[in-house]
């Protein structure tokens, strides 16, 4: 990494080591005098409350994974000692387990960051695709561990969501028993869980490094979402970031710590403390609350794609295709596109009531079940939608075209997304809920917004969102308070 | 690696394949042959083990389940449901309409005799256990099964009737052994 030429450092040792592998050199430079954007607020913190997170986890891990047993029949036994039996053993589990939940709300306030701060956009869109990869790996990680424990709901959750899988069609089922190593969740299940749990955080430290790595290649974006031109607008890392990091670290740890010590049990389900057992399904199996969001999207599908709605989807395809092309906002005609979005729309309700309609088995005013039936099962479109809602955001950074990074400065797209921050807390509550009655018309509506915004808004607002004026610098900015949006549109 | 040799070997490739790429094409393709043979063994291991395999038969005694009784075993560690049906249960379920159903499939054809239904107990959604062997579970809109995970409602059949599952409960290969003994699998 760090190579060229060097400066001599004064201590002997230091220098020795250094003159054969420029660790010390690279230290320096990546994180003693890195020039930072001066104006960075608090949710840059983030990034480091992130690597402390991932720390603690894997040293807490490996030493419960002394203790712990993989097998399906001493499994829950083995942690029920680990909470009674072995020193500190309570401690670790509970830092463990809480850890998990916490590093999911950092992560979700990082990802909030990005976006709000448009810092998935060029030149750090491969910076933010590793982002989402950590994200997808983060999940599968804390998915196999909640499995490790063998209650109810570590058993039920694994039978949900392996699952998932059968929804493929042909090979579904063989994919699945093949994921299981049996016909059901299983010893052969747990073990495999175990062994994947315990590696992928390491795979997730490397994935890590290239984040940072992409990172310290384009350097950070800010709160302005203006590039760096000067000096001016810097600062070194050293000591003014990581002392800010320090104290956003020591304040985040007090949360946490007080969930460790006083509240331990609280995001967890208290189900999870029964032994798990193959043939009584818990009442209310719901994941744990970092997956309520995904799993609401998951279940908001009652209906599936049926003749009307694949029309629909066809029309809503053509009229979003101008917004993806070369046109500018002049030659697109928002008339017709409205228009086109109507009758888009009327087959959208067309298919979606035609189903529910054969479904609960009333009269049929719209045609037989050839045209209501769905060929793309509800189950199959559930899965599909929950998976696409997160692989959306790997294309974001080619969707969004806007010349302007920050929310500051786009009045439309900060609405919008502070809407899809209380979307997602409203698809976290449908996720919770049963899925019946008033909540599944709700979680429909919030997984249309989630899809929408990403699919119709961000192209749409790329286009049509005014470009206003930016600050020249984050010097000229910060130096004379204009760093909220105080700006008037481009001549 | 300068760019005038690559130009010529280019031009030879496209004149007339040589030795070379013989050689080339042979040495990559044992390459790949190895490669897939050690991948393999890699992947089969996570297929079911052959004493998984092997638990595969369970019998059972069901001449205790009453009328309006079901009862629940366990078949390569999932459970069956066994009920013995009522005649209202088996007439109910004889006189749906094949149109009706999500997973058109008659009574007759998921029974072999028709007071006893064996079906596999796991919902074919996203494989919770639905409610309705006990007499005081909900059994659903259908009086059959209810699947609390998602809401999905099977008739005195097991097929599905309403809710998020696309098929029927499955039923699972099985033989009276004897007038009162099911062997299942
Ligand atoms: C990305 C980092 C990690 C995440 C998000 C994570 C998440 C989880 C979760 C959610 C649980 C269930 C806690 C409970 O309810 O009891 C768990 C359990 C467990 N994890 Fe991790 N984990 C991580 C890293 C590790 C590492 C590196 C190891 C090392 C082997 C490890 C070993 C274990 C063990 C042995 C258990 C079972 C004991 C218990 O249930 O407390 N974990 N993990
Ligand atoms: S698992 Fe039965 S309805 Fe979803």
């Amino acid at each position: 990494m760090a190579s060229g030429p060097r400066e001599k450092f004064d201590n002997n040792v230091i220098e020795w080591v250094d003159s054969r592998l420029p660790i010390f050199t690279m230290l320096q430079k990546e994180y003693g005098v890195f020039p930072t954007p001066k104006n960075f607020n608090y949710f840059w913190n983030f990034g480091a409350i992130l690597m402390i997170m991932l720390g603690i986890m894997i040293i807490t891990g490996i030493t419960l994974a002394m203790h712990y047993t993989a097998n399906a029949n001493l499994a829950f036994d083995s942690v029920e000692r680990i909470m009674r039996d072995v020193n500190y053993g309570w401690l670790l589990r509970y830092i463990h387990a809480n850890g998990a939940s916490f590093f999911f709300i950092a992560v979700y306030i990082h990802i909030f960051r990005g976006l709000y701060y448009g810092s998935y956009k060029q030149p750090r869109e491969l910076l933010w695709m590793f982002g989402v990869t950590i994200f997808l790996l983060m999940m599968a990680t804390a998915f196999m561990g909640y499995v490790l424990p063998w209650g109810q709901m570590s058993f039920w959750g694994a039978q949900v969501i392996t699952s998932f899988f059968s929804a493929i069609p042909l090979v579904g089922e063989e994919i699945t028993v093949w994921l299981r190593g049996g016909f059901s969740i299983d010893n052969a299940t747990l073990t495999r869980f175990f062994a994947l749990h315990y590696l992928m955080p390491f795979v997730i430290a490397a994935v890590v490094a290239l984040h940072v790595w992409a990172l310290h290649v384009t350097g950070s974006n800010n709160p302005l979402g203006i590039d760096v031109k000067t000096k001016q607008d810097t600062l070194p890392f050293n000591p003014y970031y990581t002392i800010k990091d320090s104290f956003g670290v020591l304040v985040f740890m007090l949360f946490y710590v007080g969930f460790v010590f006083f509240a331990p049990n609280v995001l967890g389900h208290a189900d999870n403390y029964i032994p798990a057992n193959p043939l009584v399904t818990p009442a209310h199996i719901v994941p744990e609350w970092y997956f309520l969001p995904f799993y609401a999207i998951l279940r908001a599908f009652t209906f599936g794609v049926n003749l009307p709605i694949l029309i629909g989807l066809a029309i809503t395809a053509f009229a979003m295709k101008p917004f993806f092309s070369n046109k500018t906002k002049e030659e697109i005609n928002l008339k017709t596109v409205g228009i086109t979005f109507a009758i888009a729309g009327i087959f959208f309700l067309i298919g979606y009531f035609s189903q529910y309609q054969l479904e609960s088995g009333e009269t049929m005013i719209l045609g037989g079940s050839f045209i209501s039936a769905a060929f793309i099962d509800a189950k199959l479109c559930g899965v599909l939608a929950m998976f696409g809602s997160i692989a959306i955001l790997f294309v974001l950074p080619f969707m969004d075209k806007h010349p302007v990074r920050s929310a500051r400065f786009r009045p439309w797209f900060r609405i919008a997304t502070l809407l899809l921050v209380l979307d997602f807390f409203v698809l976290m509550v449908c996720g919770a809920k049963p899925a019946e009655g008033f909540w599944v018309p709700l979680s429909q509506v919030a997984m249309l917004y989630y899809m929408g915004y990403f699919i119709i808004g961000i192209p749409f607002l790329s286009k049509f969102e005014p470009v206003l004026d930016l600050p020249d610098s984050i010097h000229q900015a910060v130096t004379q308070g204009k760093t909220k949006k105080s700006v008037k549109k481009k001549a | 690696m300068t760019d005038t040799p690559q130009k010529i070997s280019d031009n030879d490739k496209k004149e007339e394949p040589t030795r070379r790429d013989f050689l080339y094409l042979t040495a990559a393709s044992m390459g790949a042959v190895a490669v897939g043979s050690i991948a393999w063994p890699l992947v089969n291991q996570m297929s079911p083990a052959k004493d998984t395999l092997a638990l595969a038969t369970t019998e059972v005694d069901i001449a205790p389940v009453e009328v309006g009784q079901a009862i629940t075993v366990m078949w390569r560690g999932a459970p069956v449901f066994i009920r013995h049906r009522t005649d209202e249960e088996i007439m109910k379920a004889r006189s749906v309409k094949l149109a009706d159903l999500r997973d058109p499939q008659t009574d007759e054809e998921r029974v072999q005799k028709e007071k006893w239904l064996v079906m596999t107990g796991i919902c074919t959604h996203l494989g919770c256990v639905p409610l309705g062997q006990k007499p005081s579970d909900p059994k659903g809109d259908y009086n059959g099964w209810f699947c609390p995970c998602h809401g999905s409602h099977y008739d005195t059949s097991g097929r599905i009737r309403k809710g998020p599952a696309p098929t029927n409960l499955v039923i699972p290969p099985y033989e009276f052994t004897g007038d009162t003994v099911v062997k299942i699998g």
